[in-house]
């Protein structure tokens, strides 16, 4: 397995360790707003478990995806703005 | 809509401590054994990485016995329904799966508890425990000045854990009273002398950190995220500036599953008899939704549950004793960290207490009953599925929630309906 993986968040490239959770990379990535939500306020984790659904992002066009349940693959299209 | 079928004696679902014993025993025994986490990992939270690190002994000890154990693993495998009695709609990356079982043990964990306050919302709030989870997975926090406020136990190891990641961590803001907390640590020695080992360990690495009893957040300030809190002590509040306010109020079972499999609930705990079997024959309960015990509680009743399960009863008999003590220090855990009346009351008419669907406190207070107040505003009713608001609206309002109707996690049906999408359509998930 390769030391790193990289993604892209909103376009950026970002690299990372493996095994890195997508959570932790938009962090690392500078990321603090994962979404909006519906009355537009800016959101980010706060369960770290799977629980809450704020931290969820679209993954190569997949919504509604946990970046606390995820762990980073090669290549991911992370978007936070959806 | 099933994609394969799987047949076992015995289904450990939840792969934290309370699952992974009960499995190794029950696989163990010759039974053929399945254990399910939703998660890709294994280990639960409290062992979050140690698949990889391996530095704690209970958890290098008994991830090695789970995989000598022959009990089929399965990862990112959520229960959404149980369709018939002894079968489990499982939802996995690779399609959904209908898992049947003889023997069910239900090692579901908890979840923390969060309390609205203004500005609970920002980014930059954490939960204490999932922090810590996220930490251990690459979470940056280097340089980052962190408080942490809440209550429990958890705090303190937190904190340790947030400074050997490189945290500032400013203040550890504990909202019990001392005399509470002094008779809660004088109750170590004899119910758990382990935890004064590692409270001295803690001890160590949290040598200059500040903390501070009768302590709580009242508000979070920030524009776009957390810029800093506002803490109450006595009559007085004081603010710090800070990157990050971990927070966390204690941790309540997850009763979902065992809601929807009809097992008696009460107080929020799942009961069971002498050998973890719920009020529903077959179906068994270990860990944390038996009430909050934390990793000894959790492995105990677990290897009870599968020794139980395997026909070893002298064998289960013989962990009674260890069980009572670690239940006596769950009941002194709750006794030392019960919450005072103030960190309930905490939100105003215009805080947010469901996050899903932004339902404000004053939308809430309008109503009697949980029941109206969801329908009238949907409150509970967003991808969390009250998850969350939940306790808090508990807390608040004294409202206990509806009974678990299946799916159980909704993860592809909400995805789908939230976003527009045609929920008879393919799941874009499963290409």
């Amino acid at each position: 397995m390769p030391d790193t993986v990289t993604i892209l968040v909103n376009g950026r490239e970002v690299r990372v360790p493996a095994g890195t959770i997508l959570a932790a990379a938009l962090a690392r990535a500078g990321e603090s707003r994962f979404r909006r939500s519906v009355s537009g306020e800016p959101r980010g984790p706060l369960c770290g478990m799977g629980v809450c659904f704020e931290c969820r992002v679209t993954v190569d066009g997949r919504p509604y995806v946990r970046s606390c349940q995820t762990v980073c693959e090669e290549g991911m299209e992370v978007r936070t703005d959806d | 809509m099933i994609d394969r079928r799987l047949a076992f004696d015995v289904v450990a679902a939840g792969a934290g401590p309370a699952g992974i014993a009960a499995a190794c025993l029950a696989a163990e025994s010759g039974l053929r054994t399945a254990i399910l986490d939703a998660t890709p990992w294994v280990g639960g939270q409290i062992w979050r990485g140690q698949e990889a690190k391996r530095t704690s002994g209970a958890a290098r000890r008994w991830l090695d016995r789970l995989n000598a154990s022959g009990a089929q693993v399965i990862r990112q495998a959520a229960v959404v329904d149980a369709p018939r009695p002894g079968a489990l709609l499982v939802e996995t990356p690779e399609g959904v799966l209908e898992v049947s079982w003889r023997k069910l043990v239900l090692a579901v964990g908890a979840r923390e508890l969060f309390l609205p306050f203004p500005g609970w919302t920002l980014p930059g709030v954490v939960g204490v425990g999932g922090l810590q989870v996220m930490v251990k997975s690459g979470w940056p926090l280097a340089g980052k000045r962190i408080v942490v406020a809440g209550s429990g136990p958890l705090l303190f190891a937190a904190a340790a854990e947030f400074r050997s990641a490189g945290a500032d961590v400013l203040l550890v803001a504990e909202q019990a009273n001392l005399p509470r907390l002094a008779r809660f640590g004088m109750s170590l020695p004899r119910l758990a002398p382990r935890k004064l080992v590692q409270a001295a360990g803690y001890q160590a690495r949290l040598l200059g950190i500040r903390y501070r009893t009768s302590c709580w957040p009242v508000e979070a300030r920030g524009a776009d995220r957390v810029e800093a809190v506002d803490l109450r002590t006595g009559s007085r509040t004081f603010t710090l500036a800070c990157d990050v306010l971990a927070c966390g109020f204690g941790f309540s079972p997850n009763p979902e599953l065992p809601r929807l499999l009809g097992c008696r609930v009460e107080g929020g705990e799942v009961r069971v008899d002498d050998w973890q079997e719920t009020s529903v024959s077959g179906v068994y309960c270990a860990g944390e939704p038996t009430g909050i015990g934390g990793e000894d509680r959790a492995l105990i009743e677990g290897r009870i549950a599968g020794h139980a399960i395997a026909g070893q009863a002298r064998r289960a008999e013989r962990l009674f004793k260890a069980r009572s003590r670690t239940r006596a220090f769950s009941r002194a855990m709750a006794r030392g960290f019960a919450l005072r009346e103030d960190v309930k009351r905490l939100a105003r008419p215009e805080t947010i207490v469901c996050r899903c669907e932004d339902v404000a406190y004053r939308e809430l207070a309008k109503y009697g009953d949980g029941r109206s107040a969801k329908l009238q505003t949907r409150c509970g009713m967003g991808p969390c599925q009250g998850r969350i608001c939940g306790g808090a609206v508990r807390m608040i309002f004294g409202w206990e929630p509806d009974s678990s109707r299946p799916p159980v996690f909704p993860i592809e049906v909400a995805a789908l309906r939230e976003s527009g999408a045609d929920p008879g359509a393919p799941s874009p998930g499963r290409g």
